[in-house]
């Protein structure tokens, strides 16, 4: 009853080679939906390519600036799906995260001496983990389908947002749905000066970093992989008290989807608005998917998906391709990886747990 | 008073309707031990189904292609589902995504980038002689759009095959226990993709009666979450054809309340009856699953022997 090593634990060069393949494959796949939908491809991947990475500022102030979000969801939701839990709730938890950052800073203002923003994004990782929380109860206590009640915790996030920004949080001249701006004392740091990119990507590509060395080398990593693969062998042959393991790992993700949140407030909107997120939590999922849920690879699969995001929104501006395409990419991107992982897992009967 | 209260009863069933009807679909895959997260991405693909069909001039074509679109893309999830034997939950998540965006991009892409808003035939109601004169629950049973009572036949139907035919019995001996129906010589892959598209037509069903019966037009994301809901009805409903067509109309008032609410003229913010059914379905997802029983087989890859 020894647990077998879980599969995706291949070494980091095959997955890039299977991660360049897939790159293809989507390329591919993008000009078949762009002809269906009538759409000129030339005209719209030379858009595409010059809004990802024709100049520095595509890199510096759209790729990466849209990478940094979707790394820490897809974080989010690597390490929750390597520990059994399917937390589709990544987008609600972000907006917890960004509304309880924004409260923080006005809150605080710029009586704290520097320490608002750190309070801000703590604040804003606990906002992520609480609004976690109910779905992981649900679950432990019910049996609740973490599916189902975290994409509903993402409805109420989104009415939650739009009523505080409309009441509570709304600007002082009370005309715009949205909070009033955060003080310049508060934004995080540029990394790149002359760019948009703040320090939240140095940080989310440190988070994926941490994430790796812990699921690899220690034994908490080791629970989590272990209660992810077999929740069974893990409860009788190596005594883990997997509700518990569980409780953890979903409010780690939550947690982390927070400081997404918190860190989008931050860094790039500087304000609280409905609109903040163009569904980086449901992104998160093709990121996590993408890397294979292998933490490292994770800033390798967002910063891809950034790119096609930044692309995206250049092919809309000078193609006219709508931004929807982008989650059309996404979910055949995921089927692609499901469809062949089922074919593989027939050939190797019992080779993988659900789940991946 | 009595007038607020009939007009809440009739917005009750209407807005009921599309969810029971995807509910009713979604019940009978899951007893068939499939569940299809990517209900949600069937409805969208109704909806925009439906506005092409009503378009070339008639609610029955809208009526056609909304179903015929759920079918669609039901194909698609049982192709990976019931055929590659792919996760049910993240196939179905998936779909939903795939869907979402796909609509959105047909229908700029058919229709133009403009958003205005479409011009369709849509359903009036349809008053039953003397059943609609009952007082109080008359107009709100028997003052409905033809798709409403299409639901009651429906619901009678799936309630029938389940528990009265032979196929039914075999639709469920594969949710419950594959093995032993495989022995009894029933294809449970069969039998589920059969399930799966069933619970395919129903959804566009309900998609197409968002449109034609409410709506009235096509926008983006506008099956709002109605797929998890009705996956939430179905456990509401045990699972059974009856209990998911109340459970149901239990989702279509708490929809209707905030018709109710707002006619009363009270101070409470709108945005909590938005998200009223979204906790609703929190709270009884917990009472549901806690107490209900799903099918033994439910969301399992294998199938035993092939």
């Amino acid at each position: 009853m020894t647990p077998s090593g879980p599969p995706s634990r291949a070494l980091p060069t095959s997955s890039i080679g299977i991660l360049v393949l897939f790159a293809l494959a989507i390329v591919g796949l993008l000009a078949g939906v762009l002809a269906v939908s009538g759409f000129d491809v030339g005209d719209s991947f030379a858009a595409l390519l010059r809004g990802a990475a024709g100049s520095s500022y595509a890199v510096f102030s759209a790729t990466l600036v849209r990478a940094t979000p979707l790394i820490l969801t897809g974080l989010a939701v690597a390490l929750a799906f390597k520990g059994g839990i399917l937390n589709i709730g990544a987008e609600g938890q972000l907006l917890t995260g960004a509304t309880m950052a924004t409260a923080v800073v006005l809150a605080l203002g710029t009586t704290s001496g520097g320490w608002a923003l750190p309070i801000a994004l703590v604040a804003a990782a606990v906002g992520g983990a609480a609004w976690a929380l109910v779905p992981a109860w649900l679950r432990l206590r019910f049996g609740v389908l973490e599916v189902i009640s975290t994409i509903m915790m993402n409805f109420v996030a989104l009415y939650g947002v739009g009523y505080l920004v409309r009441g509570p949080l709304q600007e002082p001249t009370r005309i715009y749905p949205q909070s009033a701006s955060i003080p310049a004392e508060t934004h995080l740091p540029l990394l790149v000066p002359g760019s948009r990119l703040h320090i939240g990507f140095a940080l989310a590509v440190a988070a994926a970093a941490l994430a790796w060395y812990v699921v690899r080398e220690t034994v908490a990593g080791f629970r989590l992989r272990v209660v992810g693969a077999n929740p069974r062998a893990a409860a009788s042959a190596a005594q883990l008290d997997v509700s518990r393991i569980r409780l953890r790992v979903f409010l780690l993700s939550g947690a982390l989807a927070g400081l997404a949140g918190g860190v989008e407030v931050t860094g790039v909107t500087y304000a609280l608005y409905e609109n903040l997120s163009p569904g980086y939590g449901y992104t998160a999922i093709a990121v996590a998917l993408l890397a294979g849920l292998h933490p490292g690879l994770v800033v390798v699969s967002g910063i891809f998906l950034g790119a096609l995001e930044a692309g995206a929104a250049a092919m809309q501006r000078e193609a006219g391709v709508p931004l929807v395409l982008v989650s059309v990419v996404e979910a055949l991107i995921i089927l692609a990886i499901v469809g062949a992982r089922a074919l593989l897992d027939r050939r190797a009967p019992r080779a993988a747990e659900v789940g991946t | 008073m009595s007038d607020q209260v009939t007009a809440f009863l009739e917005a009750t069933v209407r807005t009921a309707t599309p969810l029971a009807l995807a509910a009713l679909g979604e019940s009978i895959s899951e007893r068939a031990g499939v569940i299809n997260v990517g209900l949600e991405g069937v409805i969208i693909a109704g909806c925009f189904g439906a506005v092409v069909g009503a378009r070339q001039g008639s609610v029955a074509a809208g009526l056609l292609a909304g179903v015929a679109a759920g079918v669609a893309a039901a194909l698609v999830f049982a192709c990976f589902v019931v055929w590659l034997r792919t996760d049910q939950i993240i196939t179905g998540t998936a779909l939903t995504l795939g869907a979402l965006g796909l609509t959105g991009l047909l229908y700029r892409a058919v229709f133009g980038t403009g958003g205005a808003a479409l011009s369709i035939p849509t359903m009036r109601p349809v008053a039953i002689p003397v059943l609609s004169q009952i007082p109080i629950v008359g107009p709100a049973l028997f003052r409905q759009a033809a798709v409403t009572y299409l639901l009651y036949a429906v619901a009678a139907s799936a309630w029938w095959f389940l528990s009265r035919t032979h196929a039914g019995l075999a639709l469920r001996a594969v949710g419950e226990y594959p093995e032993a129906a495989q022995a009894a010589g029933i294809r449970p892959a069969r039998v589920q993709g059969g399930a799966v598209l069933i619970s395919g037509a129903l959804g566009g069903l309900a998609g197409a009666s968002l449109v034609l019966a409410q709506v009235g037009t096509f926008a983006e994301g506008m099956s709002a979450g109605r797929g998890f809901i009705a996956i939430a009805i179905v456990a509401l409903g045990r699972w059974t054809p009856i209990g998911v067509t109340l459970a149901a109309l239990l989702f279509g008032a708490a929809s209707a309340l905030q018709f109710l609410f707002q006619s009363t003229g009270t101070q409470l913010p709108y945005q909590l009856f938005l998200a009223l059914p979204y906790i609703l379905t929190l709270v009884v997802l917990a009472a549901g699953t806690a107490r209900g029983r799903a099918p033994a087989a439910l969301g399992r890859r294998d199938l035993g022997v092939w």
